[in-house]
């Protein structure tokens, strides 16, 4: 029953622990909601057809134009049915609502940091991560939640849970997974040119994986590593070798929220593209010039203020400390391997920004 | 609400009013009592007022429907279809704008209001005829101002201008805000002016219960008009002054807070919903009287729940704000406020429902309207309860279940409203009767169109698509693709009912003075109008839905 209906309204699946009482409410209010206005609708269309007028006849008054006398009582008792019902529906949802606020003693703390137009986790330990939240299944998870700029809001749909992130204050918010996998995160408060694009994901191990992840995540290999690394289908005549640093260097992108704005199809975006960027000329801000090498690329990720790409602002942070030289590296050959990418530009040059919310170059 | 004795139906104090089914030359109409485009321009007739609104009203929906359109081509797939992002982000805060505040707003009251509130009060104007005509250029530069910021430097804040992103936007935030404050100005100045109408203005005899019940709801509208108005001006004003200054009112860099913003606009903003919606139940209680041939089954009820959504409407703004941190006390508090409002509107629509009963019902456009505006009303209306469920709106909260929901409450009952009133007044304005045949056709094609576009819009909320998403996962394409193909459908509907009533302007088969057989005290006048509207000061002894008499005794 519960999984028919989930289906039927399209709610996405139920993988915390307040999702399936939510829903259960919601399966009620869509319900009644539906019945009533179909039989408002029925009624007024019995009317229409009962006490049709014909419609050659001239219009004639109306003998039963007056009432008498008012049913009162049945719209009194209507009303007070209907006002009974709506009250139900208060009085469970805003239980509900504090349940949902309310985090249990003793749960996990993870401090979120939103910005435009990334998701960044802190961990007690003081492990960080970007756009990807790591938690252990079946243990009660607490955000503490704030926001470098503007407003935005995090939002789990399989969770049910939803919390906006203010700046200037901490915002709180709890769920629970029921079981180990991965769940995307939206951002559901408008936030600027990236808010679509402002997604993460939140991925749920098994308590004991989640320690081993805690304690040192290596980069290939091991159990969380290897589970959630996209299968990569290597070209001819590439080494194994740089198949797996290529491979890494488009997880790390990903993971560091790289490709938020830079893309690597050519298209343009908040930042140069990456296709077809390695050994090409660079025009920098003024008249200079300089040719994208390994040595350009890695000072771009680590100051990227020093040679800004003509066209661009200089919006993007610097990465340093942030990337793990190793994945520094991978990134470096993952942007080699996308020479041959065509851009989209006039000319094969690079299609320029995609203007920002808010700021025009 | 009957009234015992007739003795003076209508008599003037020096003449009768002609009958209206006689022909007059002694009263010239309105349309053709003053020659020339400065008699148009200047004039502070009501009724011509009310066609200059109607112009620009009609021409504002045409313009909010192609960006709306614009915007959902470019939904059809889920990464760039016709635009980029900064478009797209623009042209969703132009939508908004432009649907709200030139069309939503004025649309009932400015038109029809301005047209038909004098004559069913038997007053000659409304009491500041020049207010009103300031009214209208007042509205049209805060048009012009907004649209020309828009186009020219573009804003792309949505038509909420949340805070910070608003005050640190480098897009033309401010002269947006301007116009939008412009638009304040023309709201309480067309709410004054209809309050104190309504006070003063009424002919002899005409007690507040013999009022049409379209007079009480735009008495409702113009009160909410001119409390909630002042509390948005400020707040723009205070976004502007955010964005140019620094003040750092709002900004929590400087010390101030968001969330206050949000408050205080939807102080607004959520009566404003009423001030949209009350107009259109007005009309309905007129339509569906009309077409019932049957006095309101409760009078009392649907004048009273006017004022009733009026005033408890301005204690639910922060069921707009369940997830942006209030405590769990206000949420609950906002929460069960919520549900009462709901409570007038259902008596609202138990009246209507109760008038049908034992009705000698005529089926015609302005019905057909009338059962559209009932569906998407009671069903909006019960979702809009359902997103006011605090738990349940968590998940829905600036998703597209929300973007359906008031779809369907506040635009489907505005422009079903809208729509009803244009067809029903259309006879009384023009002297013309436009094809009822293609008036039931584009009825239904716009009522198709409308469920085909928003209908998808809930269940993508529930499957959790965000709003204002430029891009998204491609599980949500097939709904997104069924929706744009509604919104196709309703604006090709929307185009053929325009050009069906262009038709009958020019070419329609001549109106009597009162074609639907009406009781109502706008159809006492002559086909149409004159000048001054009547003849003669006329006394009203009678209600306005005495349906149970003969026309001509009524009319007498």
């Amino acid at each position: 029953m519960n999984e028919t209906l989930r289906r039927l309204l399209f709610l996405p699946q139920q993988r915390s622990t307040v999702a399936h009482d939510i829903d259960s409410l919601h399966y009620f209010v869509i319900s009644v909601t539906l019945a009533g206005s179909v039989l408002v609708f029925l009624l007024a269309a019995i009317f229409t057809i009962r006490y049709r007028h014909p419609p050659e006849e001239p219009p004639t008054p109306n003998p039963e134009a007056n009432y008498r006398r008012p049913a009162v009582l049945m719209e009194i008792v209507i009303l007070a049915g209907l006002l009974t019902l709506f009250l139900t529906w208060w009085v469970i949802g805003s239980r509900q609502f504090v349940r949902l606020r309310v985090a249990p003693e003793g749960a996990l703390e993870v401090y979120v940091t939103a910005k435009q137009w990334m998701w960044k986790f802190a961990y007690p330990d003081g492990k960080r991560t970007i756009t990807t939240l790591y938690v252990p299944a079946r243990t009660p998870i607490k955000l503490i939640m704030t926001s470098r700029d503007v407003i935005h809001s995090f939002y789990v749909p399989d969770f049910r849970i939803k919390q906006d992130v203010v700046p200037g204050r901490y915002t709180t918010a709890w769920f629970q997974v029921t079981e180990p996998g991965s769940y995307q995160i939206l951002c559901a408060e408008y936030c600027g040119t990236g808010h679509s694009a402002m997604r993460g994901e939140v991925i749920a191990l098994e308590p004991s994986e989640y320690e081993r992840w805690l304690a040192d995540r290596p980069f290939t290999g091991g159990p969380a590593g290897e589970a959630y690394v996209e299968p990569y289908t290597p070209e001819e005549g590439v080494s194994p070798q740089m198949i797996n640093l290529v491979n890494e260097g488009q997880r790390a992108a990903a993971e560091h929220g790289c490709l938020r704005c830079h893309t690597t199809d050519g298209s343009a975006h908040i930042g140069p593209t990456w296709a077809g960027l390695y050994g090409s000329i660079v025009p920098l801000a003024g008249e200079a010039q300089t040719v994208a090498d390994e040595a350009y690329i890695t000072q771009s990720m680590m100051d990227p203020t020093a040679k800004i790409h003509r066209g661009y602002v200089a919006v993007m942070p610097s990465f340093l400390g942030r990337i793990r030289p190793a994945e520094t590296a991978a990134i470096v050959e993952f942007i080699k391997s996308l020479r041959s990418v065509p851009r989209q530009g006039p000319g094969g040059e690079d299609p320029g920004p995609v203007r920002m919310g808010g700021i025009t170059p | 609400m009957t009234s015992g004795t007739y003795e003076a139906d209508l008599v003037g104090d020096k003449e009768v009013a002609p009958p209206s089914h006689v022909p007059t030359d002694a009263l010239v109409d309105y349309l053709r009592a003053d020659r020339g485009i400065r008699s148009w321009l200047l004039t502070t007739d009501h009724k011509r007022i009310a066609l200059m609104f109607y112009v620009v009203i009609v021409f504002s929906l045409i313009l909010g429907g192609v960006f709306a359109l614009l915007l959902r081509t470019e939904l059809l797939t889920p990464e760039r279809t016709v635009m980029d992002a900064v478009t797209y982000n623009r042209m969703f805060t132009l939508h908004g704008v432009t649907m709200v505040w030139l069309f939503m707003i004025p649309a009932i009251p400015n038109t029809f209001g301005n047209f038909v509130l004098p004559i069913m009060l038997g007053a000659k104007d409304l009491a500041f005829p020049r207010l009103n005509l300031a009214s209208f250029y007042v509205y049209l530069l805060g048009c012009v101002v907004t649209l020309g910021a828009m186009v020219w430097g573009g804003a792309d804040t949505g038509w909420t201008f949340y805070v910070p992103y608003s005050t640190t936007s480098q897009s033309a935030v401010v002269p947006v805000v301007l116009g939008i404050f412009i638009f304040g100005i023309s709201s309480i100045m067309t709410a004054v002016n209809f309050i104190v109408t309504t006070h003063t203005m009424r002919s002899a005899n005409l007690s507040w219960f013999r009022l049409p019940l379209f007079v009480w709801a735009l008495y409702g509208t113009s009160v909410i008009m001119l409390l909630a108005t002042p509390v948005l001006g400020l707040s723009v004003i205070v976004v502007a002054l955010d964005h140019a200054f620094h003040l750092g009112i709002f900004d929590p860099a400087l010390g101030g807070d968001p969330v206050l913003f949000q408050h205080l606009f939807w102080f607004y903003s959520h009566p404003a919903v009423y001030i949209m919606i009350l107009p259109a139940q007005g009309v309905m209680s007129e339509v569906v009287c009309t077409f019932s041939r049957r006095q309101p089954a409760s009078y009392a009820a649907i004048a009273i729940s006017s004022l009733g959504i009026a005033l408890v409407g301005f204690g639910t703004w922060g069921h707009h704000m369940f997830v942006a941190g209030m405590s769990e006390f206000d949420a609950n508090v906002f929460g069960v406020l919520s549900m009462f409002v709901a409570i007038f509107s259902a008596i609202k629509v138990f009246t209507w429902v109760a008038t049908m009963h034992r009705g000698s019902i005529h089926f015609n456009t302005p019905m057909l309207y009338f059962f559209w505006f009932l569906f998407l009303f009671v069903f909006g209306g019960m979702t809009g309860v359902a997103v006011a469920t605090e738990s349940l709106d968590v998940h829905w909260h600036d998703t597209y279940f929300v973007v359906a929901h008031f779809h369907f409450i506040m635009v489907g009952g505005t422009l079903t409203g809208f729509l009803a009133a244009v067809h029903y007044w259309f006879p009384k304005m023009f002297g013309r009767l436009y094809s009822e045949r293609m008036g039931l056709l584009t009825s239904f094609a716009v009522f198709t169109g409308f469920v085909l576009t928003f209908f998808p819009q809930f269940l993508l909320g529930n499957a959790g698509m965000p709003r204002r998403y430029y891009s998204y996962p491609a599980r949500y394409q097939w709904l997104n693709v069924l929706s744009t193909g509604g919104a196709w459908l309703l604006g090709g509907a929307l185009v053929l009912t325009l050009v069906n009533l262009l038709v009958a302007l020019f070419w329609g088969r001549r109106a009597t003075a009162n074609p639907w057989g009406s009781r109502g005290y706008e159809w006492m006048t002559p086909v149409l109008p004159p000048k001054t509207n009547f003849a003669a000061t006329p006394v009203i002894g009678r209600g306005p839905y005495d349906y149970h008499r003969p026309e001509e005794e009524a009319h007498a």
